[in-house]
């Protein structure tokens, strides 16, 4: 297949246009499954009782937020190295969907905390590293948008990105010297292994919260396409 | 004559002949950290146990608020871009306006700091590890913040955007420098933290001015 | 002696496409005026051969090899003096001077850039701050940086601006001498320089 053709700003809009509502529809079979097993079939926990099913949002939220600004990363540095303009758009238009995931991360880990730990805030690796990582998002935005010249914001923005994307391990790791509070890795919360249906649970979730991405994305670079090339002929004709 | 011997001359001597910057950056140091005591009360045991962190945190923002004019004068006279187009290898010059900026900023404030360690009560091997602790992380936060204030050179929303860029990237020098003084005054080895520190500093020495550069090639485009 | 090639250049500003497939040839010995309305591009024209803008398409040749393979080599060949002089406040006409030669690489003794702000009128002010100088004034430190700069190919936007007549006759005076040594010059300006005959390059809106 050749990536190329899909790289004119014209042919991609209509692409996404064609393939986004088949995300979003992926998206809400998912957010189905993901949350009747997680509210039905999941068990209750033994210390926490009912309030830990927030990590069935939670998790899921905090995955797409770290992955997003990976992806978000990637697609900078394309458009740094090979100065396409649709690159640029994209991580433009993955940045508000990453933003608003680290947001609910941020929000629901606060309401998990309180009953579970006393506390709504908690200043430990994954909080502290998130909250940077929802700064960084914010800064992507702003430094995009700060400029006169659109391809001028597009290649600062790509190259902070860049910059930022070296820096959250090392601002993730240098929290956790500091201080934590979370249990070491990934998604044991009771001291022993979880229940498989609350594991199951959370990746559904996240292959919900991931199509949604994609289609959110994909709706939004459309907007910015449409933008950026009004100027052309076959957006007049549109 | 190299690019950087000439770009650190030059800043020096412009510094020289305009203290303002300078003294601006030490007075708001000393006269935020003054403004801790007052408003946390001044009972020494509480002092000396907030002395290093709050040192610290009042070094960041005096570092942070000389930023904006690392490189705006050079931008809007055209020295930029005469600097841009020297033969010169374009790191050279751009490293030694960063040291140049250090020289006028973060050293004072590293010279300045034993004195405001000794307003907080904080002991001699403490004040040491919070000196040498800033003399490394000092110069990594000007390379930092060079690469933020290259980025927003001429940007909409000035201040506020460069603090949005550089503070979350000074996070981890703030943990290391500050978490070296507490854990000599705790008794603790600071070394990870000054060895972690002194790392991060030879990494952003070579890996931020070829970022800074790249920045500065957007800005001009 | 080296000869300046551009090919099918173009450039876009924000939105609009600004000029495309520029070419010309501007061999050792002559030079070319760039004219045009304003917005129509002498500028950033300028900038892309410079090498500060990226063009968007063509290419940039000196002396055999493109720009983008063989930059310090025609960095060190090439002066670009655009609208803003690069000069700092803080410092003397004669310290601005020094930089700005040693920036390319040359250091000239305190006996040549006495001589050399004298040439240009600025002998009794060479230590006062350019602060304290006029526009006019500046203009002549960059025209001191001119006369003793060993570029071969100069590229200057509008160098005639704040001028008096006294100061253009010396600048005629100076791309003379620079063209009879074998220099060239894309200058982007819509005065006639002296009595200099030049091929044109003119920019539509």
């Amino acid at each position: 297949m050749n990536w190329f053709y899909f790289s004119s700003p014209s042919t991609f809009y209509r692409f996404a246009g064609r393939i986004a509502p088949w995300f979003y529809a992926l998206a809400a079979l998912l957010a189905g499954a993901g949350l009747y097993v997680g509210l039905v079939v999941a068990p209750t926990d033994a210390q926490q009782g009912e309030v830990y099913r927030v990590i069935f949002i939670h998790v899921p939220a905090a995955w797409m937020s770290m992955f997003l600004y990976f992806v978000m990363a990637c697609y900078a540095g394309l458009s740094l190295t090979f100065n396409t303009r649709l690159s640029a758009m994209m991580a433009r238009a993955i940045a508000p969907t990453g933003a608003m995931f680290t947001f609910m991360a941020l929000w629901t880990g606060a309401f998990w905390g309180r009953p579970t730990w006393g506390t709504y805030w908690a200043w430990d690796a994954r909080m502290v590293s998130e909250l940077v990582l929802f700064f960084l998002y914010v800064g992507f935005i702003a430094l995009a948008n700060a400029f006169e010249d659109p391809r001028r914001g597009d290649r600062a923005a790509s190259l902070l990105a860049l910059i930022g994307v070296v820096n959250l391990p090392i601002i993730y790791f240098s929290v956790q010297w500091w201080n934590t509070l979370h249990q070491g890795s990934s998604v044991r919360f009771t001291g022993s292994t979880m229940h498989i249906a609350m594991l199951q649970g959370m990746l559904l979730m996240a292959f919900a919260c991931w199509m949604y991405a994609i289609g959110a994305t994909l709706t939004r670079v459309r907007s910015v396409i449409l933008e950026r090339e009004r100027r052309t002929r076959w957006v007049r004709e549109l | 004559m190299s690019g950087f011997a000439w770009a650190f001359g030059r800043d020096l001597r412009l510094a020289w002949r305009h203290p303002g910057e300078t003294l601006m950056v030490v007075a708001f140091f000393v006269l935020v950290a003054s403004l801790f005591p007052l408003g946390v009360g001044a009972e020494p045991q509480t002092l000396r146990r907030i002395g290093s962190g709050v040192i610290w945190v009042c070094a960041l923002l005096a570092a942070f608020l000389s930023l904006s004019s690392l490189f705006a004068a050079d931008y809007a006279d055209g020295s930029l871009e005469q600097m841009t187009l020297s033969p010169h290898p374009m790191v050279g010059w751009a490293t030694g306006k960063i040291a140049a900026h250090w020289a006028a900023t973060g050293l004072p404030l590293t010279i300045l700091s034993p004195l405001l360690a000794m307003q907080y009560g904080l002991d001699a091997a403490t004040l040491g590890t919070l000196a040498f602790g800033l003399a490394l992380g000092t110069p990594l936060l000007s390379l930092l913040g060079a690469a933020c204030s290259a980025l927003t050179l001429g940007a909409r929303g000035g201040g506020v955007l460069l603090a949005l860029l550089a503070l979350p990237l000074f996070v981890p020098v703030l943990i290391f420098g500050a978490g070296a003084a507490d854990a000599q005054a705790s008794g603790l080895s600071p070394s990870p933290h000054l060895s972690l520190l002194g790392a991060g500093l030879i990494v952003g020495a070579m890996g931020l001015p070829p970022a800074v550069c790249a920045a500065l090639r957007i800005a001009l485009d | 002696m080296s000869a300046l090639e551009i090919r099918s250049l173009a450039c876009s500003r924000g939105d609009s496409r600004l000029f495309r497939d520029v070419s010309f040839t501007l061999p050792p010995g002559e030079w070319i005026a760039v004219r045009g309305p304003n917005g129509s591009g002498k500028t950033t024209l300028l900038r892309c051969v410079a090498g500060l803008t990226r063009p968007d398409a063509g290419i940039v040749i000196w002396g055999g090899k493109p720009t983008s393979e063989a930059g310090t080599q025609f960095r060190s060949a090439m002066l670009y003096a655009g609208h803003a002089p690069g000069i700092k406040d803080e410092l003397t006409a004669a310290e601005n001077l020094r930089n700005a030669l040693a920036l390319r690489g040359a250091a000239p003794s305190d006996e040549a850039l006495r001589e050399s702000l004298g040439s240009v009128g600025l002998a009794k002010i060479r230590n006062l701050a350019a602060r304290r100088l006029s526009a006019g004034q500046r203009r002549r430190i960059g025209m001191a940086r001119l006369a003793l700069d060993a570029a071969a190919l100069w590229i200057l936007d509008e160098p005639l601006t704040a001028l008096d007549a006294d100061g253009e006759s010396m600048f005629a005076g100076l791309l003379e001498r620079h063209l009879r040594r074998g220099g060239s010059a894309l200058i982007a300006t819509h005065h006639a320089i002296g009595s200099l005959q030049a091929k044109e390059v003119r920019l539509a809106s």
